[in-house]
């Protein structure tokens, strides 16, 4: 067991006063830096995407010297442009009983009561004005006739609060963040680095001898060679680590390393096991596959899910001898709308996730693996029309007919659950800084607002929150105290070590020579988190899994072929770097789920469960944020029990049932 | 999910060690391809087997594999994206080709896009143009509420359909002069339809359009080449409009 400890709750920064009343009072509160002065402070934002973005872009806004960097070619690309369902906000422009109230509710009692109440009331209440920033920016989110905007529908809530932008919202959402920052780009505010990744963060004491981030060392990806940068503060917005799985529907070049790099070097990592698992993407077809493809939650407003009723139904849709079309209504299992009445197909993903492993695991499957689920369009076709129908989907039928060969039109989709986002991540306190000062952590990156499980179309709200609408509020009172600080030298002696020690590093790395790809070792680390840190987690397997990771990790050092060389354009070196931070992960994944003796949200321990297979909370041991400090190579972290102290909301057993 | 059978294909791969460095042609042979991998899967498989041959992989930009980040590339047998219609490299499938075919691998040729490596380029240049105008002067925290501004769903539609473009730099690759037109005209035709770009709209066309001819692209001839290849079917008709918002910049200059 690893040693634990209750973490100091004034370590939160919590501001005083009653929830709603808490962000406005801060801001009220909080210190101001003059312009002359804010042109004097330099600000390292690492990230690009939502939340990168948007935060170097509003930081260069108000005059503080940026410097943004991204492991794309361009800042356009990061993973945020992936999303494609909507944004919440809690507008009530349908009259449907929203409220920033509601939306708050919704997403704590989504996330199944495992985040902290000050930064999620906070959240809701800024949602509304995520959507004015980004109309005035020009993103052109769906409209009705009459000139208003469009909402639809995500899981998890009885109201209309997601704008869209048809199955591209996340695209026109970075390419808002992205003018914005090329605005400040031409204007000299923010400087920008594309094709860099950091590979460590530099502290320096200060006077009264506390470490504070001062800079970063990253690799230029085109010429292999190690650059230094210097900042009064450092913004770490790298997304999440879903790849540790290897499948997963993230990007290829999403990575934990920057979130394992400032964990080693004293930001704590929390509630590492949360993952999420999305409900509706393309099924697995075979070993050589790189990456799973989602289709939008969104689509769950008009798609029904089922599986066949009778077992010899689905045997012959395993063999290929009938296809979903062919079933006749009555021996169809509308499994959702039947477990779930209240909530139907628009339950949360973790529910809809396990809802199709039990159907799968009974048999049920209708694909040749037996692990797909239909995804039925054939009433809405007949309800709204086609036309209807393609205009709202038209993009996600188009990409699911080129992955597939199959038309949806004519024949159910076919789904089952992937990897898709990580709740988990670095802690931050009410101000986004991790437990290093000065070292502050973003968007899906850090643990903050969705607790065990992420609501659709909140990561978006949670990335252009953190980046538009708190960040530049709170990097300012943490850099009003640094005005007398004059910039930093890169030859520092600081910034030396930090690169003597990455070069080390990737030294080591080029010296094994073995006889195994970098690809081949991340897919068996992914095959071992899917078993073992997966779907459903047991103490045996979680206990194996720790075993493998760690025999895994010798396998690494002992058989890795990285080939060419380190001072050069290297992509196996790139990814072999990438991967050692993913074992890391991984660990600290296992290692979360196997103390945490609760199921919740994300993370299922078959063990805690009801007789009907619902999850089971445990609210007198597990109603906290479990937080892993880094004690050294080889030792166990340690574990810092953050404690949820719920003021506003009566904690319950979540049901989507009535 | 089609029938799966398997191929062996020849890959012939432009290879190049860097900018300056002169390029060739080599073929590589690939065997028992799935014809439901996608030709990014395939391109793994080849470097695997290059790599445990003590090779070098082949260098090529790839990122989301879903069609949307823009960072893929590749003409491929002579076209953007290959051969098939409005999708990106990473959306093309196996079950595309045949038994025993040569697939020809190239990476963008354009004067805009020099080559980094192999199959990588540098489209930075894209950048570079959205810097001279490519945004609303607006700053964050002072907008007013989203439905203030109403805005016909004829012209959110038709904005969205400009703003479809990923910025992979097809268009540009497909042009026999290596015009950045169409992505130019998309940005400015996004913000032409909306209101919230109407304050700004001849100065964003004069500086974009200046900003493109200083990197060295060249001139539309209505071709309609970058309108066939785009992924994403962004219309050449954004090009009209695009001449139309810089006409009427000049004139008022």
């Amino acid at each position: 067991m690893a040693i634990e400890h209750i973490m100091d709750p004034a370590l939160s920064r919590i501001p005083e006063g009653k929830l709603a009343d808490k962000w406005t009072n801060y801001k009220a509160h909080q210190k101001l830096v003059n312009p002359a002065n804010k042109r004097k402070l330099d600000i390292i934002v690492v990230g690009s995407g939502l939340a990168g973005g948007a935060a170097a872009a509003t930081l260069g806004e108000m005059g503080f010297k940026v410097k943004c960097f991204c492991i794309q070619d361009s800042p356009r690309r990061a993973h945020s442009i992936a999303a494609q369902g909507g944004i919440n906000a809690a507008k009530n422009y349908q009259n449907d009983g929203d409220s920033v109230y509601r939306l708050f509710y919704d997403t704590i009692k989504g996330g199944d009561y495992r985040a902290r109440e000050a930064n999620v009331y906070r959240l809701a209440e800024v949602s509304n004005n995520i959507i004015d920033q980004c109309v005035a920016q020009g993103v052109p989110f769906a409209r009705e006739y009459g000139g208003t905007l469009a909402n639809r529908s995500f899981g998890g809530a009885q109201v209309s609060r997601t704008f869209y932008a048809k199955g591209q919202t996340g695209q026109q959402l970075l390419l808002g963040a992205y003018s914005s920052l090329n605005r400040q780009i031409e204007k000299g505010n923010v400087t920008m680095y594309a094709r860099r990744e950091m590979l460590d963060v530099v502290l320096i004491k200060d006077k009264e001898g506390v470490e504070r981030a001062r800079g970063i060392i990253c690799r230029n990806l085109v010429t292999g060679q190690l650059e230094r940068y210097s900042a009064h503060a450092v913004v770490v917005a790298t997304g999440g680590y879903g790849n540790a799985y290897f499948l997963s529907t993230n990007a290829m070049s999403c990575n934990g390393g920057a979130a394992i790099q400032i964990y080693h070097k004293g930001a704590m990592f929390a509630n590492p096991c949360y993952a999420q698992i999305h409900p509706t993407c393309i099924p697995v077809h075979g070993d050589i596959q790189s990456k799973l493809t989602l289709m939008s939650e969104s689509l769950r407003n008009d798609g029904r899910i089922w599986v066949p009723k009778k077992l010899e139904d689905a045997k012959r849709l395993q063999r290929g001898e009938i296809r979903g079309h062919q079933i006749p209504e009555e021996d169809r299992d509308y499994y959702l709308e039947r477990r779930y009445p209240a909530f139907g197909n628009l339950v949360p993903r973790d529910v809809a996730s396990r809802a199709a492993k039990e159907r799968c695991d009974k048999g049920f499957g209708v694909n040749s693996t037996g692990l797909a689920v239909f995804l039925d369009f054939s009433d809405a076709i007949k309800r709204l029309g086609k036309d209807v129908v393609a205009d709202k989907y038209g993009n996600l039928f188009q990409m699911y007919q080129k992955i597939t060969d199959d038309n949806p039109y004519e024949t159910p989709m076919m789904i089952y659950p992937a990897i898709h986002y990580t709740m988990g991540g670095i802690w931050v306190d009410y101000e986004l800084m991790t437990t290093v000062k000065g070292l502050f952590c973003a968007g899906e990156a850090n643990f903050s607002d969705h607790g065990a499980n992420r609501l659709g179309a909140s990561a978006l709200m949670q990335g252009l929150a953190d980046g538009y609408f708190v960040l530049p509020y709170t990097l300012q009172n943490y850099l009003a105290d640094q005005i007398q600080v004059p910039r930093f030298s890169t030859d520092l002696p600081e910034f030396k070590e930090a690169e003597d020690g990455v070069r080390a590093k990737i030294e080591k790395i080029m010296a094994v020579q073995g006889s195994r790809t970098v690809d081949s070792i991340h897919k068996e680390l992914g095959h071992i988190m899917w078993e073992h840190v997966g779907m459903g987690r047991t103490k045996a397997g979680l206990e194996e899994g720790l075993k493998k990771l760690g025999e895994l990790r010798k396998t690494f050092w002992k058989e890795v072929y990285v080939p060419g060389e380190a001072n050069s354009l290297n992509t196996e070196l790139d990814k072999a770097i990438r991967l050692l931070d993913f074992i890391e992960v991984g660990e600290l994944m296992a290692r979360d789920a196997l103390h945490r003796e609760e199921s919740c949200g994300g993370h299922f321990r078959e063990e805690h469960q009801t007789e009907e297979g619902e999850a089971k909370r445990d609210d007198k041991n597990f109603m906290y944020v479990g937080c892993w400090k880094y004690m050294g190579e080889g030792k166990e972290p340690e574990l810092y029990k953050e404690m949820l102290d719920y003021q506003e909301i009566k904690v319950q057993t979540r049901n989507y049932k009535s | 999910m089609g029938k799966e059978s398997f191929l062996n294909v020849n890959v012939k791969v432009w290879r190049q060690r860097g900018p300056k460095e002169k390029g060739e042609f080599k073929t590589y042979r690939v065997e028992h391809v799935s014809t439901e991998m996608s030709f990014f899967e395939m391109m793994d498989t080849l470097n695997e087997q290059l790599i445990n041959k003590h090779e070098e992989p082949i260098v090529f930009d790839h990122d989301c594999r879903e069609g949307i980040c823009g960072t893929c590339s590749l003409y491929i047998n002579g076209r953007p994206h290959g051969i098939d219609d409005a999708i990106t490299t990473c959306q093309l499938h196996m079950r595309k080709f045949k038994n025993e075919e040569t697939i020809t691998v190239e990476p963008w040729r354009s004067a805009g896009f020099p080559v980094i490596r192999d199959l990588m380029v540098d489209r930075s240049a894209f950048d570079k143009i959205q810097q001279a105008g490519g945004y609303t002067s607006i700053n964050c925290g002072a907008a007013q509420d989203a439905n203030a501004i109403l805005i016909s769903k004829v012209d959110a539609d038709e904005a969205m359909d400009s703003a479809s473009c990923i910025g992979c730099g097809a268009c540009v690759a497909a042009c026999k002069n290596g015009s950045a037109m169409l992505f130019v005209s998309a940005k400015v035709s996004q913000f032409a339809l909306l209101p919230q770009g109407k304050v700004e709209a001849a100065r964003r066309a004069k500086a974009m359009v200046a900003r493109m001819d200083e990197l060295g692209f060249g001139n539309c001839t209505n071709t309609r080449a970058c309108e066939m290849e785009c992924p994403k079917s962004v219309k050449i008709s954004n090009i009209a409009r695009l001449n139309r918002e810089f006409i009427k910049a000049k004139l008022a200059d």
